[in-house]
């Protein structure tokens, strides 16, 4: 701040720094450079990558996790999370496959898929907001509890013999190599990022992820606020489950198994705070497609799932120490 | 360093013109925007009881964490019996014998008496282990000695009263064998028997040659238990000498630096009608039987104790509370208000007291934090009308005298001073009818404080009416059209600010017969 005294109300202007520099220096500029890096090894690595079909192969690695990861992202920004999300996949799929049983067709299945996110997640948000326990222990209950409910109706079996117009959400492109999952994907960004960035909404979630006691004395409804992003998350791993059943073709206990925490990943590669109150959408695109290409590219590479497990781990635990010592080097930069 | 020169028979006979036991010198801190310390200069005698004082924000916190290692200071020397020392980390702090006693006593809730008074320096056995027996043993001991012989040394901490907590730190003290103890403001919750036994307790540390450093705002205190007295103010060191022969009017004089009553606008207040009407307002626990009404035009000043009850009863008006029972209404229309948000929207904006918790968040830029009670306004359909935003904040903070370097700045990177004008502007912005400012100017420096009286004398000749709590005499006496006294949850009187003086409002809000 400079030190010369103005006369009286002195025009304070709205901002100092050029916003196309800052942008250059942003934590999501990293990521464009990352993905490209990637990109190009992936390129180098295998004859197979470049190609449109390859690359539209790809999409799929991300888009199911991605669209979590985007209302995942506000959650956490929040200062929530959750951890069933995986789990709310598998009882979605499992009570969209009981309605084949059942003889119900693709509308009715895409509702209840929605559906059965939608209430595992109010749940998640009632027990948070309601009683006040701490989402973490909260959605490390409920995605027991999800999934064991699965578990109880399947068995070891599988249900299968879902009509083949439902295959089309997971399957089906929409122009050449363009599938439709892709178009979902850029389509809930763009919504996401609407909501998120451009709405009081968006404002509020912000203010809430850095003081949620400011925010209530700002007449912010906080407990309302973090529960439609509860529904809002299971909402998102009900789409999720209905892409993933319909991709899949099948339904069993076990699938979606560990996506919680590829989600979590994504989110936070993104540049969102795991401790809430910043992180952007656009930064959470980009980390889910850098997850995308490098688990396609170790997939093309013929790495053993075991390892990518192991990868994803380390990646995981590197991305939520990368952002604190990037911020400090920006303080000690700034200072 | 100067000293009074004070002839020696007004000392008492220990207490030679000795050597000074802790010394600090030149010291000097700053926190991004803010001077906090500014070459300060203390002393502390052993066998003495010396007094620092000095307005909120006059620096003496800071001075008190790094005494105990918490800070570190920018320059300056810190010396123990003449001996050049650095504190680098609170353990440093403890192996130089320096202890001190908080406020809120920063001990071990959930542990023993025992555990507390010797953690970190336990008795050990053969093994390395704990020696359970013995530390009980010297726990009681310990106590003892200091009169204070009815606390279990089994007890769990948090069992006691904040009193019987004090004790337990005194005897942590005494256990390390602390030569240094600082008393940070520890009669602040205390009665006035608790107060009384305190000061046994620190007659008794005086007379185990110890050197102390009582802080504290009532000044029938300091004269009651210091020998020597420090001043500071706005960081800087003002006076030092020996209380006996040193007026209250002297330091207050120092203190504050001016005649206190030209810090404060003049007024002309025209008062309207009653605004807001609250009658028979209950609580459970904090407060009970609130009736009062606030004209149009006023300012209503809330003076009281902490513990009162203040801050309590402007919670429930702002919807921040549940009551059980009352009324509360503005304009002749009832408010049953369940959250913050009808509350604001009825008009009624609560600028809370806890700055940093309640006011600011910290982490978004100012911009942002002014629209946020008013997002109503600067949305349409829910979307964000950016250059509406920036419209209201600049309106109010420009208005405010807010210094920053732009709107998009992180409203933490901000002094206290301009962070209370932020909060005070994001009020302003939702056009209240009515604005509860909860110690306004607590903890901001001298220019800020002037500012914001500044602007409330603005506002209330504008229409607004204000309620100003305030635990600060000066404040109430000088801004207030009428006072209310609080005392135990409960309004003792209600009276025009007209021929009204401290020691009235003092002896109201303390229940002393005048």
């Amino acid at each position: 701040m400079s030190t010369t005294e103005l006369a009286h109300n002195r025009h304070i202007p709205d901002r100092l720094d050029n916003p196309l520099r800052s942008a250059l220096f942003s934590w999501e500029t990293l990521l464009i450079l990352v993905a490209v890096a990637i990109f190009a090894l992936n390129s180098l690595a295998s004859p197979y990558f470049l190609n449109a079909w390859s690359l539209s192969d790809l999409t799929f690695n991300f888009v199911e996790k991605g669209l979590i990861a985007l209302a995942m992202a506000l959650l956490i920004i929040a200062g929530e999370i959750d951890l069933s999300v995986a789990a709310i996949i598998a009882l979605s799929s499992t009570i969209m496959g009981m309605a084949v049983q059942a003889g119900v067709d693709t509308p009715g299945l895409v509702l209840i898929g929605l559906g059965v996110g939608l209430a595992c997640g109010a749940f998640n948000g009632l027990l948070v907001t309601k009683l006040g326990l701490p989402s973490i222990v909260v959605t490390i209950g409920t995605m027991s509890l999800f999934r064991g409910i699965a578990y109880i109706i399947l068995g070891d079996q599988a249900y299968r013999g879902y009509p083949a117009s439902f295959a089309f959400f997971g399957q089906g492109y929409v122009w050449w190599v363009i599938s439709f999952e892709i178009v979902l994907f850029v389509i809930m960004a763009l919504l996401f990022w609407f909501l998120l960035h451009r709405t009081s909404f968006g404002r509020m979630v912000f203010a809430i992820g850095n003081n949620p006691v400011a925010a209530t004395f700002s007449g912010v409804r906080v407990e309302r606020i973090k529960f439609i992003l509860f529904c809002l998350t299971g909402l998102m791993a009900g789409v999720a489950s209905v892409l993933l059943t319909s991709r899949l073709g099948s339904t069993r206990p076990s699938i979606a198994q560990g996506y919680e925490l590829e989600v979590i990943t994504m989110v936070v590669l993104g540049g969102v705070s795991i401790l809430g109150g910043s992180g952007s959408i656009a930064g959470v695109v980009l980390a889910a497609i850098i997850m995308g290409l490098v688990t396609f590219g170790l997939g093309l590479l013929n790495v053993p799932g075991i390892v990518m497990s192991i990868f994803i781990g380390l990646l995981l635990i590197t991305v939520i120490a990368l952002p604190i010592l990037w911020r400090r080097l920006r303080e000690r930069q700034g200072a | 360093m100067m000293h009074t020169t004070i002839r020696r028979e007004q000392l008492p006979e220990e207490t030679r013109q000795a050597s000074p036991r802790f010394s600090l010198s030149g010291i000097s801190k700053s926190f991004p925007g803010v001077r906090a310390l500014n070459k300060v200069a203390l002393s502390l005698y052993p066998g003495q009881v010396t007094a620092l004082i000095g307005e909120n924000g006059a620096g003496k916190s800071t001075l008190v964490k790094i005494m105990t290692g918490i800070y570190q200071p920018d320059e300056g020397e810190i010396a123990i019996d003449g001996e050049g020392v650095s504190l680098p980390a609170a353990h440093s702090a403890f192996v130089h014998g320096i202890s001190a006693i908080h406020q809120e006593t920063v001990l071990f809730d959930d542990l023993s008496v025992a555990e507390n008074i010797f953690l970190g320096h336990a008795p050990r056995t053969r093994f390395g282990l704990i020696d359970w027996s013995r530390m009980r043993r010297d726990a009681r001991e310990v106590l003892e000695a200091m009169g204070a012989s009815h606390i279990d040394p089994d007890t769990r901490l948090r069992e006691l009263g904040i009193a019987n907590k004090h004790l337990v730190a005194v005897g942590r003290a005494m256990s390390i064998d602390a030569r240094i103890v600082i008393m940070d403001e520890p009669t602040a919750a205390l009665s006035a028997k608790e107060i009384e036994e305190l000061f046994l307790l620190i007659e008794f540390l005086k007379s185990q040659d110890k050197a102390i450093l009582f802080i504290s705002h009532k000044f029938d205190e300091i004269y009651r238990i210091a020998d020597r007295y420090t001043v500071f103010r706005d960081g800087e060191m003002v006076g030092e000498g020996m209380l006996a022969g040193t007026s209250q009017n002297e330091i207050v004089k120092m203190m504050v630096g001016r005649a206190v009553d030209h810090i404060f606008p003049e007024r002309h207040p025209t008062i309207g009608a009653p605004l807001l009407s609250v009658s028979t307002l209950s609580h459970p626990t904090e407060f009970d039987d609130i009736s009062f009404e606030l004209r149009k035009g006023e300012i209503l000043g809330f003076y009281g104790l902490v513990g009162a009850g203040r801050s309590e009863l402007m919670q429930a008006i702002a919807g921040m509370t549940r009551t059980s029972k009352g009324t509360i209404s503005l304009d002749g229309k009832a408010i049953a208000s369940r959250s913050a948000a009808d509350t604001v929207a009825a008009g009624i904006a609560y600028v809370p007291e806890e700055r940093g918790r309640q006011g600011v968040v910290i982490g978004l830029p100012i911009f942002q934090n002014v629209s946020l009670p008013s997002l109503k306004r600067t949305s349409e359909f829910g979307v964000l009308k950016l250059a509406s935003e920036f419209q209201l904040a600049r309106r109010y903070t420009e208005r405010l005298d807010l210094r920053a370097s732009s709107l998009s700045q992180d409203v933490g990177t901000l002094s206290g001073g301009n962070q209370q004008k932020v909060v005070i502007a994001k009020w302003l912005a939702t056009r209240p009818k009515v604005i509860i400012l909860d110690e306004p100017t607590k903890g901001i420096d001298i220019g800020s404080k002037a500012a914001v009286h500044g602007f409330m004398a603005e506002l209330v000749a504008e229409g607004l009416s204000v309620i100003m709590v305030s635990s600060e005499l000066p404040e109430i006496l000088g801004m207030s059209d009428r006072v209310v006294v609080m005392r135990e949850g409960r309004i003792v009187s209600i009276r025009e600010n007209k021929g009204l003086d401290a020691e009235t409002l003092v002896r109201l809000a303390a229940g002393i017969a005048a």
